[in-house]
């Protein structure tokens, strides 16, 4: 008994992790079409900015509380900058071309930003540890938590209420489901095409750094780190069906719960558990389990 | 002139040129007494193994190549260069994978002109590599890689491996548990998904089994490597209660495995080994516990020596780099200097050696490192042993320091001649 607790407090708290992550990368082929090879360069990215900012933070010998809030702004920080910086700079070139041409695209932007943080950063790793065992632990039967695990959990939470709130409840999120279901018609009636890509790609982006720098506190910051995340976040998408965002949240939930459960009880399976889960949604649901219904244009 | 009677005085002058040039090349060359000695290096450079692994050994290659040019280096190796040889170096990257490894192998070989090959953190560049210096006739010099498989299922005779095999950290692990902790009867471990991992759990476990046959495997994970996220594996570690947590983990995943399972008070209830743990001491000074048992894969660093050319070297890589060199750091000068000695029992005083005499003199070789002296005794000659250390963690006022330190002569940890080293733990380890 005391088993299952383990599995499913180790599985929620490993999605929430990818969650957060996924939610980013779905958002963004939701609306624009683009499945973003760099969105594991943008979590890296988060992750060093996260390790700068607080690091830099502790270091002055500033409350160690307040290194919270500079996790919060390196995330904010890196969405600003970076999402605006490759719409606007590079993907609006790129808009009607086929999504295989976007894919390539995203991809050399991913190898660009991977050398791009070792030109800033180097090879050496970077560590902003403090946050995560600042908030205490709290007892489960035999194993102990710390408590910053739950906020991912909220953090996930949060991410996914607010995007749920924000493309249903506001006139902004109706305006984005026009512009989903069809781009042309949505610029033809007046709606700013434009503006709704760039606020989107800022929000995706704004999520992989989010999702970087709540894991900083947990990992050495190294070159590389986005590489392995971004596997999981297709595995966790596809899943749940691209574009999807319950989907998503359902995928990330499957995915951490079997490989929680795998480590437990066999961990022999653990390396390819993941993706026996994908390879068996995919034999039933070839578009994953929650595939927004295409709309056909005649 | 005509059009074609140019081309035909071009065709002319390009001739004598070429017929010049191949004179050029076929002339005895005094100049090749002169010319660099010139060994391509591989080594991370970029990638998780670049910060932990690949940089201090390339820092090692700089620090100790500089100092033989300038005849630096204190006595046996006060000879400058190779037995009064420069020594120029090539870097290569060893991110890629084997594949790409391959390719920058033969590149170094048949396009830069290399003398010798030292390189390889990866053991499964290693595996890759070596049958291509076989192919190629080069003379190749693995530093680092740990897989006991080169030597012990293939012959070579181009390929050396200047440092210890794997086998040797986890038999001296198992060792050093059993005799500071004799009480030890739950065992666990955590070990990345590839060669390394696998073979440092199998010879781990195979010798805790023949050291404590009543010892109990809670559990052996194993995740990926670079996986990066180990709550699951933490508790899952946790719930079995071991004595020992087992891990071979290295680089970004043991800072990472480190960081999630202190606060979670994993190190409070077992007593983790790290056999590769020594190049993360200085950055995670704050958080290995007291009672951590760590290993730097043979006498180096920390637990180098006090000898002549080990006070040298660190203190030659401390001024340059402002930080302590680590083990692959002994393991690149350890094979710099093993291709010294060679270079230099082959010339014993008269012209530049080929490469026939360097191998004959490099096969068997004894010869005098910062990590004490090291021996070619396996694999035929070509596989080097040297002693084992383990020591347990002591944080003095937020510095590391080692108790309890016990050394085990190769001899106790490594197999003889002939021998595999799963066949050797099974029937000879338990003397």
């Amino acid at each position: 008994m005391g088993d299952l607790l383990a599995v499913t407090v180790d599985g929620v708290l490993y999605a929430s992790w990818l969650f957060i992550i996924a939610a980013g990368l779905t958002l963004i082929y939701g609306v624009m079409r683009i499945l973003n090879m760099a969105h594991g360069s943008l979590y890296a990215l988060g992750a060093y900015a996260a390790a700068s900012l607080a690091g830099a933070w502790l270091r002055g010998g500033h409350a160690p509380m307040g290194s919270y809030a500079m996790l919060a702004a390196a995330a904010i920080l890196v969405g600003l900058v970076m999402g605006p910086l490759i719409e606007r700079g590079l993907l609006r070139f790129c808009y009607g071309k086929d999504e295989v041409v976007l894919v390539l695209v995203t991809y050399a932007l991913f190898l660009m930003l991977e050398d791009a943080v070792k030109l800033v950063w180097g090879v050496e790793a970077y560590f902003v540890a403090e946050p995560y065992g600042l908030l205490g632990s709290v007892e489960l039967g035999p194993l102990s938590y710390p408590v910053y695990s739950g906020i991912l959990v909220l953090a996930a939470v949060g991410v996914g209420v607010a995007l749920l709130y924000a493309v249903t409840r506001t006139k902004h999120g109706k305006l984005l489901l026009a512009v989903i279901h069809d781009r042309e018609m949505s610029a033809a009636m007046g709606i700013d095409v434009n503006r709704i890509y760039l606020v989107t790609f800022t929000a995706g982006t704004m999520l992989a750094a989010i999702g970087g720098a709540l894991t900083a506190p947990t990992v050495s910051v190294l070159p590389g780190m986005g590489v392995e995340v971004i596997v999981l976040a297709f595995a966790v998408v596809v899943i749940g069906g691209l574009g999807s965002m319950p989907g998503a949240a359902l995928g990330a939930l499957i995915v951490g719960l079997v490989r929680s459960a795998a480590v437990h009880w066999l961990p022999q399976v653990e390396l390819f558990s993941i993706y026996l889960v994908m390879a068996l949604v995919l034999v039933f649901r070839p578009r994953g389990l929650f595939v927004a219904a295409e709309a056909r244009k005649i | 002139m005509r059009p074609w009677s140019r081309s035909l005085a071009a065709t002319a002058v390009l001739s004598t040129l070429l017929l010049a040039g191949a004179a050029v090349a076929q002339a005895p060359a005094p100049a090749a007494e002169v010319k660099p000695f010139k060994i391509g290096v591989v080594t991370f450079l970029s990638g998780g193994a670049a910060g932990p692994f690949g940089v201090p050994a390339r820092n090692a290659a700089e620090v100790v190549v500089e100092a033989l040019n300038g005849g630096k280096l204190p006595a046996p190796h006060a000879a400058k260069g190779l037995g009064g040889r420069a020594i120029e170096v090539v870097f290569i990257d060893e991110a890629g994978g084997p594949t790409t490894q391959v390719a920058e192998y033969r590149n170094l070989v048949q396009r830069q002109n290399v003398d010798a090959v030292i390189g390889y953190i990866s053991s499964g560049d290693c595996l890759a590599v070596a049958p291509v210096a076989e192919e190629l006739k080069k003379l190749t010099l693995l530093f680092d890689c740990g897989t006991p498989r080169i030597f012990e299922e293939g012959t070579y005779r181009y390929v050396f491996r200047t440092a210890p095999h794997a086998t040797l950290d986890n038999v001296a692990a198992a060792l050093y548990v059993t005799e500071t902790m004799p009480k030890t009867r739950k065992v666990a471990g955590i070990n990345q998904n590839y060669a390394w991992g696998q073979d440092s759990w199998t010879d781990f476990e195979a010798s805790m089994k023949v050291l404590r046959p009543d010892v109990q495997i809670t559990t052996s994970q194993m995740p990926k490597l670079g996986a990066g996220q180990y709550g699951a594996e933490i508790s899952a570690l946790m719930s079995g209660s071991p004595d020992i947590v087992h891990s071979s983990f290295w680089g970004g995943d043991l800072d990472a495995f480190v960081l999630q399972a202190a606060p979670r008070g994993l190190f409070k209830k077992s007593v983790a080994v790290f056999t590769a743990g020594e190049t993360a001491m200085y950055k995670l000074a704050g958080q290995i516990p007291d009672g951590t048992i760590i290993g730097a894969r043979g006498a180096n660093g920390v637990y180098a020596p006090d000898n002549a050319l080990n006070g040298w070297f660190r203190t030659a890589y401390t001024d340059r780099y402002s930080l302590p060199p680590v083990y692959p750091s002994y393991r690149m000068a350890q094979a710099i200097l093993g291709l010294k000695a060679a270079y230099e029992k082959a010339q014993a005083g008269g012209a530049a050696p080929d490469q026939d005499k360097i191998i004959a003199a490099l096969e068997g070789l004894t010869f005098e490192s910062p990590s004490g002296t090291v021996k070619m005794a396996l694999g035929k000659g070509h596989q080097a042993v040297s002693e084992a250390v383990y020591g347990t963690v002591k944080n003095v006022k937020g510095k590391i320091t080692f108790v309890n330190v016990k050394r085990y002569p190769a001899e106790k940890v490594l197999p003889p001649e002939g021998v595999k080293s799963a066949d050797w733990i099974k029937s000879s380890l338990k003397k």
